[in-house]
């Protein structure tokens, strides 16, 4: 995205041109190919995309947890209250990750720590970041036990005697044990039955609010998306191709790819005899076309989509699009 | 990711067998392992004819004798050429070393692929008996064998075996519960497969590459259990040599004669180590995820 | 309307668990037409998977009956079994633990014609060619190991196998769940063309609501053993009776943001059907639970083919 455009005076984290590869016995991998973005306070962004896309290393990413090697940040910037997390030592980015930036992940069967009991994994994360006593701590814990719906009283209790739900409930009140200002949320229901997900992302959204959080949700459902978030960046092959806020984005989608997945999912209310897929495979990262990296699936795709550059067009106020064709599909 | 990308052009169709083959022998390490181990078994076969002196035949005159012209590795206690001792040596332990552990580990692995296979009482009832066999001490458990039997190479090879057994029923058992959960057995199920077609075609290669090392590294053990064996008079009797035989009783000589000892044992070594580059690369050779 | 295919009266599955009996599938009854799909949702632990497997005889049935074109399968000696098995098949949901990793693509859908010892060696190849194009599997991938090929074109060799024998009836275990959306819609394409040419017979599990309204023409929705209600799709979605159905459809998240839907939140989470007590297992979450649905609950057609296992069904709607 275009640097001027993008600026902003008020965002609490905003990413630039970020470039990651990860290198694995000879072969690179390009995960991440120039994502910039931003967030403000106590909004949300989404950002959806299929497996390999790179959505999960983009919030390793800014949470500083990439393994390197094999990964490595080759360019960009993220700037974090005016700090560029890039350049931080490991000292200091350790007060950022937890405090100011935390993370929920996906599986919340294996983010617990099966022989510590909830309260006090709770309790643990508060007294590491907060100059607080250990009672302080633990009453914190309580605090964040009941707001997350768990009551105060299972405090003793072990991860193996709660259910997958209550699991990710503990993980979350984890992750917002210390008020973070940015959390990351990567696939956080994928693993939930649809009622469950339904519970945990309201409570989510609700606490979000509450507290005033930023938060980068990371999914592939098109639906939580449309849900839980004001802004939304849909990823391909490690780029951003389609960026705006969700009512622009779900009304008048432009890239052929959003609007690919858009006619792949199956609608709850509309009916049609067959779905219309994006044919083919997403490229292989080793490996990605010339030009357009979507334009081996891309119906319009034409000889400039090829080869050169392809850059961002601006289809509305803020609505930006990363393709040559941005008027002709929206006829087509 | 679209690994498929890798399949760039159509593969011959050749079995796994083939495959497995070819890649094996472009593995450098595992081939120079498969020559040291014809090298040994040549000299096995071949044992009375290169072998320069006599096995068994003493010269006290030249007993405790240092690596010499003449002799190359040097003469043990009673006089006795210490390199014809290890190759007409050789057959017996390579004998007793190979076939007991392919013994064990063939018996071993068809328990051990039922018990995990079928589980509940039959598991039950194969594992607790597997338990009796290991609360005996091996050495017990073949001397018992040998009391009964009468010493000799063959009933050597008969108890290591038993003896072998339960630990390659164990580690069957728990590759083949890893498989257990898998869904291609259900699909296998639902296309009319057979029960001894499931655990030969789908249970079996899947379960095995674990245990090909675990082979390979019991050969070592099963030559020295049998120098033990034929320590306290049940295995190789003397004055027939034998490698681990000739190991155990250079043992007494270590201060003085070193020789004794280091030849035996690097024989060994060099057999264990053939073995073990062999056997990882057929491991790797059989797994279908390693690229070409 | 066409004739039924398959059929299951008061089917019951039960395990039994060091902690008591495992109702995985309780007095369970519906009718698959010949040609069409019949979607079964619900969440995790309902026992729908169970279901599947014991209709095509991969676990054996506790009690009741399944009837096969009019034919009661549900005792059968082993040689009707192997018959019986080559008209049913199963797609299964993990496109990587349902294929073995040491046999090709070709290998493996060859391996049942083989097993049904109807063709010759040579025959067998031909067909397993013509099924493999049929999936829409390239030439050059049929002699790759399954670890080489993405989860799309895996599920289509799954797929492959199922349909090489010409089954009637296929149980669809959650096929499309591990795939990427893109993949997901050329898969249940795929599914769908092989239906009308072949007029197969499914019945697809998921716990998907979109992509079973879209592929079935009647729903049953279970919930912990039970079907709570069972119903041609599109009056399901549109008039949805059973409190939990109601409840699992409010919570699907939509795509649609033009029209927000009231959600019906349900405490509470699944539990496991142990040894449960008579009555709908519901109860516990429903917001609507009085004295009476604690008593067994009856399967009734409150509309032509909609049946719903409520008590309250009548006063609620």
């Amino acid at each position: 995205m275009s640097e001027e455009t993008k600026k902003n005076k008020d965002a609490l984290l905003s990413v630039r041109d970020l470039e990651v590869v990860y290198t694995s016995s000879g072969a690179v991998v390009h995960a991440v190919n120039g994502v910039s973005f931003e967030i403000e306070k106590g909004k949300s962004l989404g950002l959806v995309g299929e497996t390999g896309a790179g959505k999960t290393t983009i919030a390793k990413t800014i949470l500083g947890v990439l393994p390197d090697p094999p990964a490595k940040v080759l360019k960009g910037e993220i700037v974090f209250e005016g700090r560029d997390l890039l350049k931080l030592s490991e000292k200091e980015m350790r007060e950022v990750r937890g405090k100011k930036i935390s993370m929920i992940f996906q599986d919340p069967m294996t983010a617990l720590n099966p022989l510590i009991s909830v309260g006090d994994q709770i309790a643990e994360v508060v007294s590491l970041h907060e100059n607080c006593s250990n009672k302080e701590a633990a009453q914190k814990a309580m605090q964040m036990l009941e707001m997350v719906g768990i009551p105060a009283d299972r405090y003793e209790e072990f991860p193996h005697q709660f259910s997958g739900g209550m699991k990710q409930r503990v993980v979350i009140a984890i992750a917002l044990a210390c008020n973070p200002e940015l959390l990351l949320a990567d696939e956080p229901t994928t693993a939930l039955d649809v009622t469950i997900q339904a519970q945990v992302m309201d409570m989510i959204s609700e606490l979000q609010k509450k507290l005033n959080t930023s938060m980068i949700l990371i999914t592939h459902d098109l639906g939580v998306v449309a849900e839980s978030c004001d802004t939304v960046a849909v990823i391909y092959a490690g780029e951003i191709v389609e960026y705006a806020d969700k009512e622009e984005l779900f009304l008048n989608p432009q890239h052929p790819y959003t609007l690919g997945l858009f006619g792949s999912i199956p609608s709850l209310t509309d009916d049609v005899d067959r779905l219309k897929p994006i044919p083919g495979l997403p490229p292989n990262p080793e490996d990605l076309p010339e030009g357009c990296s979507f334009h081996p699936r891309c119906p319009h795709a034409t000889e400039a989509c090829k080869k050169g550059v392809v850059s961002y067009v601006e289809a509305a106020p803020g609505h930006f699009v990363l393709c040559n064709h941005c008027k002709d599909c929206k006829k087509a | 990711m679209s690994a498929a990308k890798n399949v760039k052009k159509q593969k011959k169709n050749e079995s796994m067998m083939k495959l497995t083959m070819r890649r094996l022998f472009r593995n450098k390490t595992a081939m120079l392992g498969l020559t040291i181990l014809v090298v040994l078994l040549l000299i096995a076969i071949l044992g009375p004819l290169i072998a320069p002196y006599s096995d068994i035949e003493q010269d006290l005159m030249n007993c405790y004798g240092l690596p010499s012209l003449q002799h190359p590795f040097g003469t043990d206690e009673l006089g006795r050429d210490i390199l014809s001792r290890l190759i007409i040596g050789s057959r017996a332990s390579l004998e007793i070393g190979l076939v007991s552990i392919a013994g064990s580990a063939v018996i071993g692995i068809i328990i051990g692929c039922l018990a995990g296979y079928f589980g509940g009482t039959v598991d039950n009832v194969i594992m607790r008996f597997m338990d009796i066999f290991q609360a005996l001490p091996p050495m017990v458990l073949a001397i018992a064998v040998c009391a009964a039997l009468g010493p000799g190479v063959n009933n050597c090879i008969l108890a290591l075996i038993i003896s072998g057994v339960p630990g390659f029923v164990r580690m069957a058992r728990a590759s083949v519960l890893n498989i257990r959960g898998m869904e291609y057995l259900e699909a296998a199920t639902a296309i009319n497969c057979s029960t001894a077609r499931i655990i030969a075609k789908h249970i079996l290669p899947n379960a095995l590459s674990p245990l090909i090392v675990q082979i390979t590294m019991g050969v070592a053990n099963s030559i020295l259990s049998a120098s033990s064996m034929s320590f306290v008079g049940l295995g190789v009797q003397p004055p027939n040599p034998e490698w681990g035989a000739m190991l155990s009783a250079g043992r007494n000589f270590i201060r003085n004669y070193p020789h004794m000892v280091i030849f035996p044992g690097v024989v060994i070594m060099i057999t264990v180590l053939a073995l073990n580059m062999l056997g990882d690369g057929l491991r790797d050779a059989m797994d279908p995820k390693l690229k070409d | 309307m066409a004739n039924t295919l398959i059929e299951a009266k008061n089917l019951k599955k039960y395990f039994s668990t060091p902690r008591g009996m495992l109702h995985a599938v309780d007095d369970v009854s519906f009718k698959i037409e010949q040609g069409t799909t019949m979607g079964v949702v619900g969440e995790s632990g309902c026992g729908k998977s169970t279901l599947g497997r014991t209709m095509i005889h991969l676990l054996e049935s506790t009690d009741g009956k399944i009837l096969f074109k009019d034919r009661d399968v549900t005792k059968v000696n082993k040689k009707e079994l192997i018959k019986l098995r080559e008209e049913m098949q199963i797609i299964f949901q993990d496109p990587f633990s349902s294929l073995n990793p040491r046999m090709s693509v070709r290998e493996t859908v060859i391996e049942p014609l083989l097993l049904a010892k109807r063709y010759s060696k040579a025959e067998a190849g031909q067909k397993a060619e013509e099924i493999m194009s049929t999936v829409g599997l390239d030439e050059r991938l049929w002699n790759a190991y399954p670890h080489e090929l993405d989860g799309g074109r895996r599920q289509r060799i799954g797929i492959a196998r199922a349909i090489a024998l010409d089954p009637s009836f296929i149980v669809c275990d959650e096929p499309v769940s591990a795939l990427d959306v893109s993949i997901q819609a050329q898969v249940l394409n795929l599914l769908q063309d092989l239906q009308e040419q072949k007029n197969l017979t499914y019945m697809f599990i998921t716990h998907d609501l979109s992509v079973v309204r879209h592929i079935s023409q009647n729903i049953c929705v279970m919930y912990l053993g039970q079907l709570v209600e069972t119903s041609p799709s599109k009056e399901l979605f549109k008039a949805p009776l059973h409190p939990y159905t109601k409840a699992l459809l409010s919570a699907v998240p939509s795509t649609d943001i033009r029209h927000k839907k009231q959600r019906i939140l349900l405490q509470g989470e699944l539990v496991s059907p142990v040894d449960p007590k008579p009555g709908c297992r519901f109860a516990a979450r429903c917001n609507h639970a009085c004295e009476r649905c604690h008593e067994p609950q009856k399967l009734e057609e409150v509309s032509p083919g909609h049946f719903v296992s409520c008590c309250r069904v009548k006063e609620l709607n």
